[in-house]
Formats: structure tokens, sequence, C-alpha cells
């Protein structure tokens, strides 16, 4: 693991906004490494939605729009539309990609959209403190579900196996974890570059740890991750009619 | 110069005509009715011009957004709408007047709340004036015939990009779909739009949340300070056999239209029609003055719609002791003669 700030990061706003241990910052500073080594940072431009990811709208090099819950998506729709040589990147938490803005990030995806969204996944609403979110598996307790999440709340949610369901064949589509921050930044990297390259839409899940909210500690927050990797399956999700 | 040419059109296709004469690029759209014809009519436009885009959106809150985002690169872009489009609509609309972004929005108007019906009314007014979160800081025109389809849409991506606020068009399903031969002036002197995130080596950075009150606040009084000068330029109005009256209606979009005629057929009655073709900012210096060159004694405010063109008017005329009569059917149309026997009345 590189231990250095990225390029890419906005360095007049270091020490970060995000609560001591929070995944966006391991998140983002791997998003940092893969746009230093792509060389694009000066050619991208940064959507982020309402929620924690708010947080970062000056947090790198980057022209940012910060933007409504969940609207991240349709605006760097337009966005790249309308500035097709610019690299668009929507970044959103779980609420925001899989509850409210779901519409926008699956019809981005079933009409190829060349952009790349990067959905932080903690399991929870973390900014407005903690309530449940789609991604919340069964049996967790949040300030809305106070006695665990039961079924009929569904279980975690499966975003990516969603999303790639209605994908074209051109798309790229992956989970991954902070726990293995050179596989983030190897797969983001992947991500921006299927935009590039193949003028299609990518999307990454990245499982990432909420302390604060989930009321753990360093290592009980990495105890809840490798448990969250079992029912979260990590990797590159493959079109299995293909 | 201008070349003017007579043609036979619809007040959609208008209003589509009027958007390239304004400049616009790309719209962003979802078929709603009655606004429906102007999504069709600028993606035949786009099939003869490459330099012309769109994307037909899964709702009307995306449409909003990807207009957002175009204008963001710097392109003049838009949306055409109507009634629970319009309430969707809000939620980007409310993040433009916060960034001051120049989004301009076409909204034929129908009836609510709800669903209602597809084709009429004048009830949206409050709604694009003064919905969301804000303190309508927007610039709503309302078209009262084909031709001012046409010029009004042209004229807003103009005025939204000069004074950067959300401008918007307000039609009907009526004013849409009738067609008569107009004159269309195929020049206009467009404002250029601009890139908004800058591509420079410091980066552009817009967010529309804020952690302090008062930073917020400062924001806030910076918009409204621009708004307080610029809305006498930005406001307009038609003053119609204006002189010499002791009464006067108040009448925008269609029903002033009628309103024309039907004072046309009043014979002695001293009366003449005021049409604000801006409903925000409201023209009330120009109302102001007609008041002032005439004795005027009764005011008919009258609009398809409980209030809402009433509301604004009443709230500027204030301090004036003039008798004012409303007359309201949300959702109906008035005919000349309608509005001649509603006066009679009186």
């Amino acid at each position: 693991m590189i231990d250095k700030m990225p390029k890419s990061w906005n360095r007049k706003t270091k020490p970060h906004l995000f609560c001591p241990g929070c995944g966006h910052g391991i998140t983002l500073k791997q998003l940092g490494y893969a746009l230093d080594e792509l060389k694009i940072q000066k050619r991208t431009t940064f959507g982020i939605d309402i929620g924690c990811s708010l947080l970062a709208w000056n947090f790198l090099n980057c022209d940012t729009i910060q933007t409504h819950h969940g609207r991240t998506t349709p605006v760097m729709v337009g966005f790249k539309m309308a500035k097709p040589s610019r690299v668009a990147i929507a970044y959103m938490g779980d609420g925001g990609g899989y509850a409210i803005g779901l519409q926008s990030l699956l019809h981005a995806a079933f009409r190829n959209d060349p952009i790349t969204a990067i959905l932080v996944n903690n399991e929870n609403y973390a900014m407005t403190g903690g309530q449940m979110a789609p991604t919340t598996e069964l049996g967790i307790k949040t300030s809305t579900t106070p006695n665990g999440k039961t079924l009929n709340f569904g279980n975690g949610f499966l975003g990516p196996e969603l999303v790639k369901q209605i994908s074209q064949k051109q798309s790229f589509v992956a989970r991954v974890s902070v726990s293995q921050p050179e596989i983030v930044k190897l797969t983001l990297a992947k991500a921006l570059q299927n935009q590039i390259q193949n003028n299609s839409f990518s999307f990454v899940e990245v499982l990432s740890i909420c302390p604060t909210n989930w009321k753990t500690d360093a290592k009980d927050s990495f105890l809840r991750l490798e448990s969250m990797q079992k029912y979260y399956k990590l990797g590159e999700i493959k079109d299995e009619s293909n | 110069m201008n070349k003017n040419i007579l043609q036979n059109l619809s007040g959609s296709q208008a209003s589509v005509l009027g958007a390239l004469a304004g400049g616009a690029e790309i719209m962003f759209g979802y078929p709603i009715t009655p606004a429906t014809e102007i999504l069709q009519g600028w993606v035949e436009k786009c099939q003869k011009d490459a330099s012309l885009s769109y994307l037909q959106t899964e709702d009307e809150t995306s449409a909003g957004f990807g207009v957002i985002g175009a204008i963001l690169a710097g392109k003049k872009a838009f949306t055409a709408s109507a009634g629970p489009g319009n309430v969707l609509l809000q939620d980007p609309i409310s993040m433009a007047e916060n960034l001051r972004l120049p989004f301009v929005g076409i909204m034929m108007q129908r009836g609510g709340p709800s669903t209602g019906t597809v084709n009429y009314s004048q009830q949206e007014v409050t709604l694009t004036a003064f919905g969301g979160n804000g303190n309508g800081l927007r610039i709503v025109y309302s078209a009262s015939n084909i031709a001012e389809m046409h010029d009004l849409t042209s004229k807003a991506f103009s005025t939204a990009w000069k004074y950067r606020f959300p401008t918007f068009v307000l039609g009907d399903g009526y004013l849409g779909k009738m067609s008569t031969k107009v004159n269309i002036s195929d020049s206009v002197r467009s404002v250029t739009s601009t890139l908004l995130l800058k591509e420079q080596s410091e980066p552009t950075y817009l967010r529309n949340c804020y952690s302090s009150e008062e930073s917020f606040a400062d924001m806030l009084k910076d918009h409204i300070s621009d708004w307080n000068r610029d809305k006498d330029k930005i406001s307009e109005s038609e003053s119609y056999k204006c002189k010499h009256v002791s009464e006067l209606v108040i009448a925008h979009g269609i029903v002033a239209e009628a309103a024309k005629e039907a004072i046309n057929s009043m014979g002695s009655r001293k009366i003449g029609l005021f049409r604000p073709i801006t409903l925000n900012p409201f023209p009330t210096l120009q109302l102001k003055k007609v008041l002032q060159d005439n004795k005027i004694k009764k005011i008919f405010i009258i609009e398809s719609a409980l209030a809402q063109l009433s509301r604004i008017t009443k709230y500027e005329l204030f301090d004036k002791d003039i008798q004012i009569i409303e007359i309201d059917k949300p959702a109906l149309g008035f005919t000349p003669e309608d509005i001649k026997v509603e006066i009679g009345k009186i």
C-alpha cells in the first residue's frame, strides 16, 4: 500500500472532513491514485451526491459538482453528453444509488451512458445518523431497525448484480472492499478506462466501514467488513448470459 | 437583418423553433401531455442537425438534472413538461435556483392538483415561480399566443444566461396544439453560453450544501440583491387599450388573448387590459404607471386558477385603494363571451 498523498487530491482541504476511520477516505485515496496513474486528473469532472459523499465537494483537484440526493448520476449523464471529451465520475452512497437514485443508476447502465459510477456501501444512512439502508443486512440494528433488520425490509441489496443484469455487454461492473485498497485502485482504474477507451458505462461498489454509526472500533469495523464480504461477493460481476 | 417568415405552426412547433433561435443545443425530456410535442419536435430537428442532441430520460427529475449537467458543461439546455412533471422538476429547479444555473423550462400547464386533466389550466403559476424550498428567484414568462411561444422561448435562453436565474415559459395545451399562420423572425441576438465548470488549473467547486447558516444567508443575500437590481430590466407587460379607462382587466396567457376580444366588444365601457408577460418578476412599475395615468376604480383579475395571478398582483398593489374583483375558473378556459358576461354582471 502506498501512503503518499495522491497528486490529484486538493491538499488545501486536508485533513479531510470525514469521521475518523471512515471508508470514504480510503476509497478517495485509491481513486486519487487511479487518476494519477491514468494521468486524467485535469480532464476529470467529479460529481458527488448528498449524504457523507458531499464532504468531498472540494476533495479532489478536479472540477466538482455537488448535487441532490440520488441525482449525481443524471447530472453526470447530462454533463458527459454535453462534454464527451471529459471523464465523468458520479460518486454516491448506498442510499443515493440504491434507494432514491436507483432509477437513474439503472437507466444509465441500461443505456450504456459513458460515465463511471462509484458507490460506497457502508450498510447505512450515515450522514443522517445511521438509519437502515437497502444494503443493511438481515439482523443488523440501526436507528430505524432497533430490533434488527427483518426480511420484510428485504435482505442486503445486491446492487452490482442487478446493474449487470440490465447493462450492455461493454459495461464494467465490480464490487471491491476497502480491506483491499490496491484492488480498489486497480478496479477504479479499470472502470475509468472503460469509460475512456470503450465509451461505456462502468459501476464499482466499494464495501466500506462506518465506525461512527456502527459504533465499532478499528478492529471490530474490519471484522464486520469481513462478515459483509461473505454476503457481498467481491470481484468483477460477469454477464452470465454471455 | 431580421427575416420574417410566415409559417403555419402549432404553439409547440413555434416553441421548438424558438429554442433553436435562442441557441438551444440539447434537450432532456420525458413525454407528458400536453408538452410531448415539444420533445418530439426537438427530436425531429436533431435528425437533421448533428450539432443538436437530446435524451429521453427515465423521469422528469432526471430530465431536469440532465439539463443541469449539460449547462455545467456550457451548453444551452432545456426541458419541457407539465403538471406532475413540473412537480418532479422542482427538485432540479431548486438546485438551479441555488447555484444560479441558467435552466430553461417550457411548462405547458394542465389541470391539477394530481394528474387532473391533460390539456389546460393556469394552475402552474405558483409552482413554476415559487415552487421548491427557495425564495422564488425564477423568471416566468407567460405566452398568450403562438408567436409568443416562439419569441418568449427564444428569449428565455438569453434571459437565463444573462441574469443567471432559472427561466420558464408558461403555455398550455390549447396554445401548444392549436395552429395558425405566424410571422417568425429567424434572427435574434442571442446571449452566448459559457463553461460553468471551467476546466482551469484551479478547479471549480460548486456545491449547494452549506454547513454555516451565516455563509448560506450571505450567498442568498447576494442572489436577492441581484434579483432586486435586475427585476425591472427583466419584467415585461402589455397594456391594451389602457388610455382614459376607469376599469382594468388583468390576465395572462391565453386568457389575456380572450380578454382583448372581450374588451373590443364592450363598446363604450371604459375598460382596458394589463397583461403581465413576466409573472415573476411582476411588472409592478408598469402596472402602477397604468394606474397613475388613469383613474382606475375597479380591477378584474381573470384566470383559469384559484387566485394564483391575483395573489401575486394583490401583493404588489397592497397600498392601492382600488376594488379588486377576482374571476377564477380553475381548470376551465374563458371565451371572450365568458369574460364579457362575467364583467357584465358587475
